[in-house]
């Protein structure tokens, strides 16, 4: 049961239970919906940027504890962050979660990120843990609709 | 360990027919709960796809050698013997497809072609598996045809007064499912038969999560089309059933074109070919044919009653285990059901409840079980579902209890 413990670990229910920023957000400027036709998992990512800053950004929608408590997290984790520092973070998040490359993730970069790490042993969660980030590169890119289907 | 259901049926004994169920999944021995979506295999359907391939494959209707004979006659005796099964009146009107998708999709088409215009109706319920809802809104688009719906009450029982209220002159087919594959449902469609006959409309039944739990006579359901997938009947994948009337099938044209469907070919014109052949373009799934065939003997060998008789047992006890879990919802309480059960866990997104399962060996499925327009009248997203073969045993449902006992513990 070791890695049920892993990957459901604290700081992730406390994000499920309580997610950072999970509202709507009249201020964006860019708005991306996800959508993961496979599970029905759904997701609307808000993102105020003023030039290349992530100035706000908050999640809305419905998922399942993996995905709610990584699109919490991104949202704490890029806020303040340029576009260029929000799409590195989620490509150290897809190597971490999905275990692609062969170096170590970045703990350093990731900081509370790291939480994730344990859905690098249930391959068919790999998508929840990244349908926000899609959305909100997405959200970024200008485009209005993600629909990620791995 | 030797266990016999309440009524005395062999479960131990039969579940030494299905080798898969000797695994271990992560350690624990697998607990296989998810037969809607799809069933195992006895060994002796997978014997029968590898003696076919091992000594006797050929070609079919077409070949003059031995071999190829041997084949076409076992293919033809495979489905004389499915033909009984659902006790259909003449196996030409038996017609193998990849399943009840593209059985149904093969109605959509040619029946479609045939019968179905602009403004005219088509009725299914809200209830369907995807499968059938969007073969007939493709043809809507097609044609300008309409699509109507039977509301279900809470508890997931069609509402019969409102279907009748639905049928009219425009009504030029009704298509609705048997038993619905998340709330499990059986529907009384000898009653809905009889009403849409009543005003002339032609009735399709979506039988996918019905033969393997209930008795089926089509003559006696009077449906003029049904259809059904081998694979969840403890049959190979790929390869299923539409059965249809002599009297609609003559009229309707080929859903596709090619080999063995023709009669006669010239650049000028193409005769078709007899039923059931008119509807089975190309070399067909032949080792797919034998092994349903085999299914169906095994089947029969259990006992289509006596299975009927354990599952219910199942679905009893696991209806009274999960509903006396605090934080356990069950959704669809029809009176008639069968075959699984779905259910909610407070505050637990279903993926998470099937994760944690997973680790204790415990296969379910979990999502909007291809029926969104369902979850969305249940104002849900996804929930858990839990589906039984007469192989499972009550044990198992204490298991899957147990599991669902961690899952509120992790997220507790
Ligand atoms: C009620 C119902 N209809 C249709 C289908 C589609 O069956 P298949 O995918 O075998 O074509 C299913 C399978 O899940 C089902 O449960």
């Amino acid at each position: 049961m070791s890695d049920l413990r892993e990957l459901y670990q604290e700081v992730i229910l406390d994000h499920n239970r309580s997610p950072r920023n999970f509202r709507s957000l009249e201020t964006a400027n860019r708005v991306s919906e996800g959508h993961n036709p496979l599970c029905g998992d759904e997701v609307k990512v808000f993102v105020e940027l003023d030039g290349n800053v992530i100035t706000d950004i908050a999640f809305q929608g419905h998922g399942c504890a993996i995905s709610k408590a990584s699109a919490s997290m991104m949202t704490s984790g890029v806020k303040g962050k340029t576009t260029g520092e929000a799409e590195a973070l989620f490509e150290e998040v897809h190597r971490m979660v999905a275990g692609d490359g062969d170096t170590q993730p970045n703990a350093d970069l990731l900081g509370r990120l790291t939480a994730l790490a344990g859905v690098r042993e249930f391959p068919n969660r790999v998508k929840c843990a990244t349908l926000a980030w899609h959305t909100m590169n997405g959200a970024l890119k200008g485009q209005k609709e993600v629909v990620f289907n791995e | 360990m030797t266990q016999m259901s309440k009524n005395g049926f062999p479960v131990e004994r039969i579940r030494e027919d299905f080798p898969i169920l000797k695994q271990l999944i992560h350690g624990r021995p697998l607990v296989y709960l998810d037969s809607a979506a799809t069933s195992q295999k006895p060994q002796s359907v997978i014997d029968a796809v590898v003696r076919y391939y091992r000594e006797e494959n050929a070609n079919i209707h077409r070949g003059i050698h031995y071999l190829s004979e041997r084949a076409t006659a076992d293919y033809e005796a495979a489905r004389r013997h499915i033909a009984r099964f659902i006790n259909a009146p003449d196996p030409r009107e038996t017609i193998f497809v990849r399943g009840t998708t593209e059985a149904i999709n093969l109605v959509a088409h040619s029946y479609g072609r045939r019968f179905i215009h602009a403004d005219d109706e088509i009725v299914i319920s809200a209830m369907e598996h995807h499968s059938n809802i969007v073969p007939w809104q493709l043809l809507c688009e097609q044609t300008g045809a309409k699509l109507r719906v039977i509301p279900i009450t809470d508890d997931g029982e069609l509402i019969v007064d409102a279907y009748a209220k639905l049928l009219n002159s425009r009504t030029r087919l009704v298509s609705v499912v048997h038993v619905s594959n998340v709330l499990g449902t059986i529907n009384p469609v000898k009653r809905l038969v009889e009403m849409a006959h009543s005003m002339h409309i032609p009735v399709l039944l979506d039988g996918a999560q019905a033969v393997p739990h209930v008795p089926v006579d089509v003559q006696d359901l009077d449906c003029d089309f049904y259809a059904f997938s081998g694979h969840k009947l403890f049959g190979p994948t790929g390869i299923g059933l539409l059965y249809g009337k002599t009297a609609w099938l003559d009229q309707m044209p080929p859903f596709q074109g090619g080999g063995d469907m023709i009669s006669t070919v010239s650049f000028e014109r193409t005769t078709y070919n007899s039923l059931p052949y008119k509807f089975e373009a190309g070399t067909p799934n032949i080792a797919g044919t034998i092994g349903l065939g085999a299914a169906v003997d095994y089947f029969q060998g259990v006992g289509v009653e006596a299975a009927a008789r354990h599952e219910h047992d199942l679905l009893d006890y696991a209806t009274e285990v999960l509903a006396a879990i605090p934080g356990v919802r069950l959704l669809g309480n029809a009176p008639e059901k069968t075959g699984c059960v779905s259910f909610l866990v407070d505050g637990v997104h279903a993926h998470d409840v099937g994760t944690i399962l997973d680790q204790h060996g415990v296969a379910i499925r979990a999502g909007h079980h291809c029926a969104m327009p369902l979850m969305e009248r249940y104002g849900l997203a996804a929930t858990a579902r839990a589906s039984f073969a007469f192989y499972n045993t009550l044990d198992e449902i204490n298991v899957l209890a147990e599991a669902i006992d961690e899952v509120k513990e992790v997220f507790s």
